[in-house]
């Protein structure tokens, strides 16, 4: 017909050898660029042998994890707890339970110490961040007051350390297991709420936003449909790396007698705990719950950083 | 018969500067548009130049209302934007859209092709079921140069100048009245360029389009406009038909940016009178007293020039409009230029003393192919 049918068909061939393609979104492209990195596998391995612990942990464990069958043998007071054997490969603890199978059983708790406390913290915290964020985005002078509330909220939290807000929470509830997720779930909050507020802001200023807007799309839907999206993979990085900081945390709540004052469910913080006052006879009590700690949270760790790169638009070819 | 599309009247925009950690307070603004009066003509390409940070960018959002203005009208085809409920004015908004000059960061890499075409019309209800809306995407890809399966495919997927194919595809998918192409050229290199400055003539020629396209390369605006109204520190100096205002530049700061232009012919090249411009723009946050361009004006005559704004005002004939107190006086050589502020060079050996030339000009002195 004219000139341009004739270009656009040239256009058409030139290209049509990738014709059967279909389009690769970010979220996939990601998720390829973490499967071919190496450090991001053996952070991905590690999860999964501590996910599979944590949910097999009661029925593999060889004893039972409450039961007092080293009575006889163990006399704490005087210092004699046996060590390895081939019937308990880890040995007792203090009081004559099965060191492998409460730690194997263990797991199963500071996993779920780990998950839950940054749920909450990430729950919290992005309903904030994100309602502070879209409206300091879009909102003008009503959403930049809105904004301005809910941020100097979250500065308060921000500005008492971490331990003592957590050690303060425990007080106030009582020690116990949900003590401990609240208490360390509640001091990831502002991370997460700055995080996700600055990433919208910062969003609500691109040149796609304003071409929304000058299409005529609603500002929620903006919000929603594009804001948001976009600044969501600084947070997704943030909560695989808290999961990490959540177990030493919840640990370490534990181990200052914060968690689960009864020792009948195992939990590795509170492993670790009891194990301090026999460091001397049997130092192994407390070295093989903190290696279970740190080589968890080392885990997710690799798997925060690599996601990381993988998610910076920075870094993005 | 020439139908107004667009009546801009005194239109400002300050943004005001921001003081302060706890109370903000306003210690001044950034005049970024300043009292800027303009007409564009349906069915017309109307040229806005101007030296980076002289508000011609703000002068379009601000009449797209992206950028609230802090005064003056806008008037679109009969209705008053300024004023506008922001219902009706999110539904007006389909009649006129913008092109952007970064044609990456204005589509959201999260969205594939086709959902980037489908938003506007989703927006304004338009297109009914999804296989009549798919129909019109089709449609508005073919009109670009896109093929097919650009569809599925992601902003980053592309090239540059496929990107800005897409973000004129998103524009011209509504069936707007009005485009505002906000340097729309000058992320693309030279070749592309010429490529994406047809497609837009084609456009406006299939579907009536009007523009109003901010550039700050001359060649381009040149070529594309009817009218062009070149900008100098948040107001027009100077406006005029293309032809005339390459032809016979009126307003100093027009002249100048005309000498930057290199010309092919080597010989006359060498002969031509270069007008260098000394100093830098000053600031719009507090702007010359009278003509804003007194302070680098190599014409500027004492008094008047400091004391008295000059507005745009009918010389000769038709409508080549000047914001100079003394524009016949210049061009008829009764009033010369003076060194006293700014210098005048005749070769171009004095060219290394000058410093702050005007960066605008010189940025592309090659223009588009066309």
């Amino acid at each position: 017909m004219s000139t341009k049918t004739d270009k656009i068909d040239r256009l058409g061939e030139l290209t049509a050898a990738k014709q059967d393609e279909h389009g690769v979104s970010l979220w996939t492209e990601a998720f390829r660029r973490v499967r071919r990195n190496p450090t991001a596998l053996v952070g991905i391995a590690i999860l999964v042998i501590f996910v599979l612990v944590a949910i097999i942990g009661p029925w593999v464990a060889p004893y039972s994890p409450t039961d007092f069958i080293g009575k006889g043998e163990v006399r704490s007071g005087q210092g004699i707890i046996p060590g390895p054997s081939a019937e308990h490969w880890l040995g007792y603890d203090h009081q004559g339970r099965d060191e492998l199978s409460r730690l194997l059983v263990g797991a199963r708790q500071t996993l779920l110490v780990g998950i839950i406390s940054t749920l909450i913290g990430l729950t919290i915290g992005a309903l904030v961040g994100g309602i502070a964020g879209a409206a300091a985005g879009l909102g003008g002078r009503v959403g930049r007051a809105v904004d301005s509330v809910l941020m100097r909220i979250v500065d308060m939290l921000l500005a008492l350390p971490s331990l003592l807000l957590a050690v303060s929470i425990a007080a106030l509830l009582g020690a116990s297991l949900t003590t401990v997720m609240i208490a360390v779930g509640v001091v990831s909050v502002p991370i997460f709420a700055r995080l996700l507020r600055g990433a919208m802001v910062a969003q609500a200023n691109s040149d796609y936003v304003l071409a929304a807007t000058s299409l005529g799309v609603k500002r929620t839907k903006i919000a929603i449909g594009h804001i948001l999206p976009n600044s969501l993979a600084p947070v997704i990085v943030q909560a695989t790396l808290t999961l990490a900081t959540a177990i030493i945390e919840a640990a370490a709540l534990s181990f200052l007698g914060l968690g689960n004052p009864d020792s009948a469910t195992p939990e590795w913080g509170l492993m670790l705990a009891e194990a301090q006052r026999f460091l001397d006879i049997r130092p192994g009590l407390a070295i093989y719950p903190a290696l279970g700690i740190i080589i968890t949270a080392l885990g997710f760790t690799l798997l925060g950083e690599a996601m990381r790169e993988a998610l910076d638009p920075k870094l993005r070819k | 018969m020439t139908e107004t599309l667009v009546e801009v009247d005194d239109l400002k925009v300050h943004f005001p500067i921001k003081r302060g950690v706890f109370l903000d307070r306003v210690v001044g603004h950034v005049k970024a548009v300043d009292g800027v009066d303009l007409r564009i003509n349906k069915g017309e390409t109307y040229g806005l130049v101007g030296e980076s940070g002289c508000g011609k960018s703000t002068l379009g959002r601000a009449l797209l209302q992206l950028t609230p203005p802090t005064g003056g009208r806008v008037n679109f085809d009969g209705t008053e934007l300024t004023t506008l409920p922001a219902k009706q004015l999110r539904s007006m908004r389909r009649r006129m859209q913008m092109i952007f000059q970064d044609p990456m960061s204005s589509l959201d890499p999260r969205q594939n092709v086709e959902s980037i075409l489908t938003e506007g019309l989703q927006a304004h209800g338009l297109g009914g079921d999804r296989t009549e809306r798919r129909k019109i995407i089709a449609k508005s890809l073919d009109a670009v140069g896109l093929p097919q399966w650009a569809l599925s495919r992601y902003p980053h997927e592309f090239s540059g100048g496929q990107r800005q194919r897409i973000g004129i595809a998103r524009a011209v998918v509504l069936n707007p009245d009005l485009i505002v192409a906000d340097e729309p050229v000058s992320a693309l290199d030279v070749s592309i360029q010429a490529q994406v400055i047809n497609l837009l003539e084609d456009l406006q020629e299939e579907l009536g389009l009007t523009y109003l396209v901010i550039a700050h390369d001359l060649a381009v605006v040149k070529h594309i406009s009817d009218t062009v109204g070149v900008m100098y520190l948040g107001a027009l100096v100077e406006e005029a038909s293309s032809d005339d205002l390459y032809r016979q530049p009126l307003h100093p700061y027009t002249r100048a940016l005309m000498s930057a232009v290199p010309v092919p012919d080597p010989e006359i090249e060498d002969r031509r009178e270069r007008i260098l411009l000394a100093g830098d723009l000053p600031s719009p946050a507090n702007p010359p007293t009278g003509c804003r361009f007194h302070t680098r004006c190599p014409w500027a005559q004492p008094t008047r020039c400091r004391d008295e704004r000059p507005g745009l005002r009918i010389i000769g004939t038709g409508t080549h409009r000047v914001a100079c107190h003394w524009a016949e006086q210049i061009e008829s050589g009764e009033i010369r230029s003076h060194a006293v502020k700014a210098e005048l060079i005749a070769d171009g050996a004095g060219a290394r003393d000058a410093h702050g030339a005007l960066e605008t000009a010189l940025e592309t002195p090659g223009g588009p192919v066309v």
